[in-house]
């Protein structure tokens, strides 16, 4: 069955209605990991801008609403989402229109993320449905708020698993008047995160720093301020190898590439490890020694995407993380495994808790996040 | 200010609760005279006050779960102390309460500069956080005023915001991970040297939790470069409104200031009597201080001064040296010290969208007419957070509660124009009664779930943030 609410309190009155678990989904582009419910609570009816205001940099917005609106209407005003949330159409071969309740369910983030902060960080508000029928609210709309619980981020990022968001508030940000990149080439992945440490450890505000072949370094601001930058950075990084630079329109297109994952649609499998950057040349070394794949670095070395045609790797990199620190993410693939990485017992019964206080009947995205 | 009457069973377990902290902590690790709890009284917030059952000052994450394994088993509640300079009443005690302060706990654990994460102990300092990485051309971003003094784990429990949060956000946009201690002593670790936890957002969670969900003990926390230079520029204008206006203006024009801070008549010749920065004489005035090199900050102050020219300020100053730029910032810095000579006062902390600066300042002004108290404002510009200061006089009888009242119409006011009770400060006992006027009761039930599961004893600094008789049931179930 197929649920699709068009208002909030629609959206409250068939949660409290319900006999059997749902799937929560805003344009189902991201279809990342398995639950065991059957039925489909559609939330893309609940979408249209509420109130967009330039001057206070905030957006309010019903959580299905298509991210394509939203971004339209931001660029209108020469605005944006900073962080730059990836469109999972490209990677997963998916179909539809991703909606902005989608992306803060899942802390969609991409690569400036390591400069600007993550979805979270840019989420001030939302409401929801729980688990059951109350419609709730936290945050608002206002950009410094510590009035209660912080539940706007514990939201962002639970995917769909405490409730149904029928509404967010986020800061929204200006365009910058330029950016540009620099490309460097490095030996290997070890020389790739000492070059973005570098870079990143430098004043000079580096919006991206990314690996793919050569390691991939943004800067973005006024004209002047991004020619001064790349100088500046270029002096930084000749002692890694050769540096390329590559004006306004072809960094916005390689970076757009870089964050939808494009080098990798054609792979089955792939998963997205978080690491203390130092840390991340090590993991990879231990990864190559088993398996073979391909992959791209984000976040200065802390973020790793790895590109290959057979599951264990996956499973070594949550085997991994669990001794090590950090997390990896099943992405695409079979999903017989869950997706996420397993908690230690503490932080599970705090997670499980959670789960249990706002959705006490277990009826949002069963097994999703944990298996159990 | 209503609080909980001590429970009499409590009290009598203190000399049993304190052998057996005693026994855990060291003879140095346990307070319990009357006049050395004296010092655990309160808070920033000092207008309220009630010495602790107990104070105890622990070592290590060890010693923490240690003690608060055995409060646990006893029933007895704990209040988290930093180092005690919150403005909302977040580490006041009960009298039935034991204060576990973190503030011998302040060592830097690691430092890792190129992964650009610094893990310290929380009873650290925030500016010495900072002092433990300049030499290597790093600082830690948020700023509260009380820098100085304020300790991380207080940073963590309210969120902690400062005056250039702007660009780099507030507390829990700085924060990557944290070793907490659950209020039956369990240890968890959150998060860590990279970015975004796996699972739920339980950091986000913590962080402004305000020592209700337990005891960060240590925290790893961003550090990112020094910008290479900074420097601000001081605009008057002839009115509020129109300095309002200039700031959406400076927002708008994608120029990205470190701080915006505003400043109205009040204040202006208050911090220029205190700090003679050279102040201008007029209605609002505005500091902006933008970063980069040389040629960077030119660029930029030469956008802000176009953008300000078509509002007329009365006065555009831009620092050419050093000294000018610490004189421009030295009457703003010194705002609460320059009003506190002049009189005692209650500092606000309300957000309201920026668009909506006008008609608050003005509905301000006339509420000062009508409760007979003057009230001064000076604040972070740029994202509404707003600090109005209600001058009242302590010995005057009934002038606190007139100043109370008219401290939570203002904060009424912030929540009806569209924002929230406290920016920066936190909710801690100063606004708990004024919660039902931004949430709902179901809204509030939602976050004392969150408490139920992290302290289902509710022994964590229960008496703080939710209206006493909406946790009320709770409190007494626990019981």
């Amino acid at each position: 069955m197929k649920f699709t609410p068009k208002t909030e309190a629609e959206l409250a009155e068939i949660v409290a209605g319900l006999q059997a678990p749902v799937k929560v989904q805003g344009g189902g582009t991201r279809a990342i990991g398995h639950t065991t419910a059957q039925d489909v609570l559609d939330m893309s009816g609940i979408r249209g801008v509420v109130e967009y205001e330039p001057g206070a940099l905030t957006l309010v917005a019903k959580a299905g609403t298509p991210m394509a609106e939203i971004e339209a209407l931001l660029a209108a005003e020469k605005q944006r989402l900073s962080f730059e949330p990836m469109d999972h159409r490209v990677l997963l071969g998916t179909q539809g229109a991703p909606t902005i309740g989608g992306a803060v369910a899942a802390n969609v983030s991409g690569p400036r993320r390591i400069s600007v902060g993550a979805c979270r960080d840019f989420a001030l508000g939302v409401r929801f449905v729980d688990g059951t029928g109350r419609a709730l609210k936290n945050g608002g709309r206002v950009m410094k708020n510590v009035t209660g619980y912080d539940l706007v981020k514990l939201m962002a990022g639970s995917w769909g698993t405490l409730g149904a968001m029928s509404e967010v508030s986020l800061k929204v940000m200006p365009c910058p008047e330029t950016e540009a990149t620099l490309a460097v080439h490095v030996t290997d992945a070890a020389a790739a995160v000492e070059a973005m440490s570098a870079a990143l450890g430098s004043p000079y505000e580096v919006t991206g720093a990314a690996q793919n072949g050569p390691v991939y370094l943004r800067i973005e601001g006024f004209v002047p301020s991004v020619a001064y930058r790349l100088d500046a950075l270029e002096a930084v990084l000749a002692r890694f190898g050769a540096v390329e630079r590559l004006d306004a329109e072809a960094s916005a297109t390689l970076w757009q590439d870089l964050r939808d994952l494009r080098a990798f649609a054609g792979h089955a499998v792939v998963t997205r490890v978080s690491l203390r950057p130092t840390d991340m040349p090590a993991f990879l070394a231990a990864a190559q020694a088993e398996h073979h794949f391909e992959t791209q670095l984000d976040w200065g070395g802390g973020l790793a995407w790895l590109a290959s045609d057979k599951e264990s790797l996956a499973d070594f990199a949550q085997s991994y993380c669990a001794a090590h620190g950090g997390h990896a993410t099943r992405i695409k693939g079979s999903f017989e495994a869950c997706a996420f990485q397993p908690e230690a017992a503490g932080v599970a019964r705090l997670s499980a808790g959670l789960r249990q206080r706002f959705d006490p009947k277990g009826l949002f995205n069963p097994q999703l996040m944990a298996r159990g | 200010m209503q609080m909980p009457q001590p429970n009499p069973v409590i009290l009598a377990k203190k000399a049993r609760l304190v052998e057996r902290l005693t026994a855990a902590l060291g003879k140095a690790g346990v307070i319990a005279e009357d006049i050395a709890l004296k010092a655990y009284e309160c808070d920033a917030l000092a207008a309220y006050r009630c010495p602790p059952m107990l104070a105890i000052l622990p070592r290590t994450t060890e010693e923490v779960a240690a003690a608060l394994k055995i409060c646990h088993e006893m029933d007895v509640p704990v209040v988290p102390r930093g180092s005690g300079t919150s403005l909302a009443g977040g580490a006041m005690p009960t009298a039935d309460s034991v204060i576990l302060g973190v503030s011998r706990m302040n060592a830097v654990l690691e430092t890792d500069f190129a992964s650009r994460v610094i893990r310290v102990q929380t009873g650290r300092t925030n500016l010495s956080v900072t002092g433990a990485v300049e030499g290597a051309g790093f600082f830690y971003a948020p700023d509260p005023s009380s820098q100085l003094a304020c300790a991380i784990a207080g940073n963590i429990a309210m969120n902690s915001g400062g005056a250039h949060c702007l660009k780099y956000g507030v507390t829990t946009n700085n924060l990557m991970g944290v070793t907490m201690v659950m209020m039956d002593g369990e240890i968890v670790e959150i998060g860590g040297a990279y970015l975004d936890a796996g699972g739920l957002d339980l950091l986000g969670l913590i962080c402004g939790s305000e020592g209700q969900l337990g005891v960060v003990t240590e925290a790893t926390l961003r550090i990112l470069h020094k910008p290479e230079g900074a420097r601000p520029v001081l605009i008057g204008f002839d009115s509020n409104e129109v300095a309002g206006a200039c700031v959406s203006d400076i927002i708008k024009a994608g120029i990205l200031p470190v701080a915006i801070e505003f400043m109205d008549r009040m204040l202006i010749a208050v911090c220029e009597d205190y700090a003679c920065a050279g102040y201008p004489d007029c209605e609002a005035l505005l500091i902006v201080e933008v970063e980069g090199s040389e040629a960077e900050i030119e660029h930029q102050l030469g956008l802000i001064h176009e953008i300000a020219k078509r509002h007329n300020p009365v006065e555009f100053r831009k620092a050419t040296s050093a000294d000018e730029a610490g004189r421009i910032w030295a009457g703003r810095k010194a705002a609460f010290s320059a009003i506190g000579k002049v009189s005692d006062y209650m500092c606000l902390d309300g957000t309201i969208p920026v668009s909506q600066l006008p008609y608050v300042l003005k509905r301000i002004g006339e509420m000062s007419k009508s409760y007979g108290l003057a009230v001064g404002n000076v604040f972070h510009a740029g994202d509404g957070n707003m600090h109005p200061l209600i001058l009242y006089d302590a010995n005057k009888p009934g002038d606190l509660e007139i100043c109370e009242a008219f401290g939570a119409e203002v904060l009424k006011l912030c929540v009806e124009v569209g924002g929230c009770l406290t920016g920066e400060h936190g909710v801690g006992i100063e606004k708990r009664d004024l919660m039902l006027d931004q949430f709902a009761p179901d809204d509030l039930d939602m976050q004392m779930a969150v408490k139920d599961v992290f302290d289902p004893k509710w022994l964590l600094n229960p008496a703080k943030v939710f209206p006493l008789a909406s946790s009320e049931a709770r409190r007494i179930a626990a019981e």
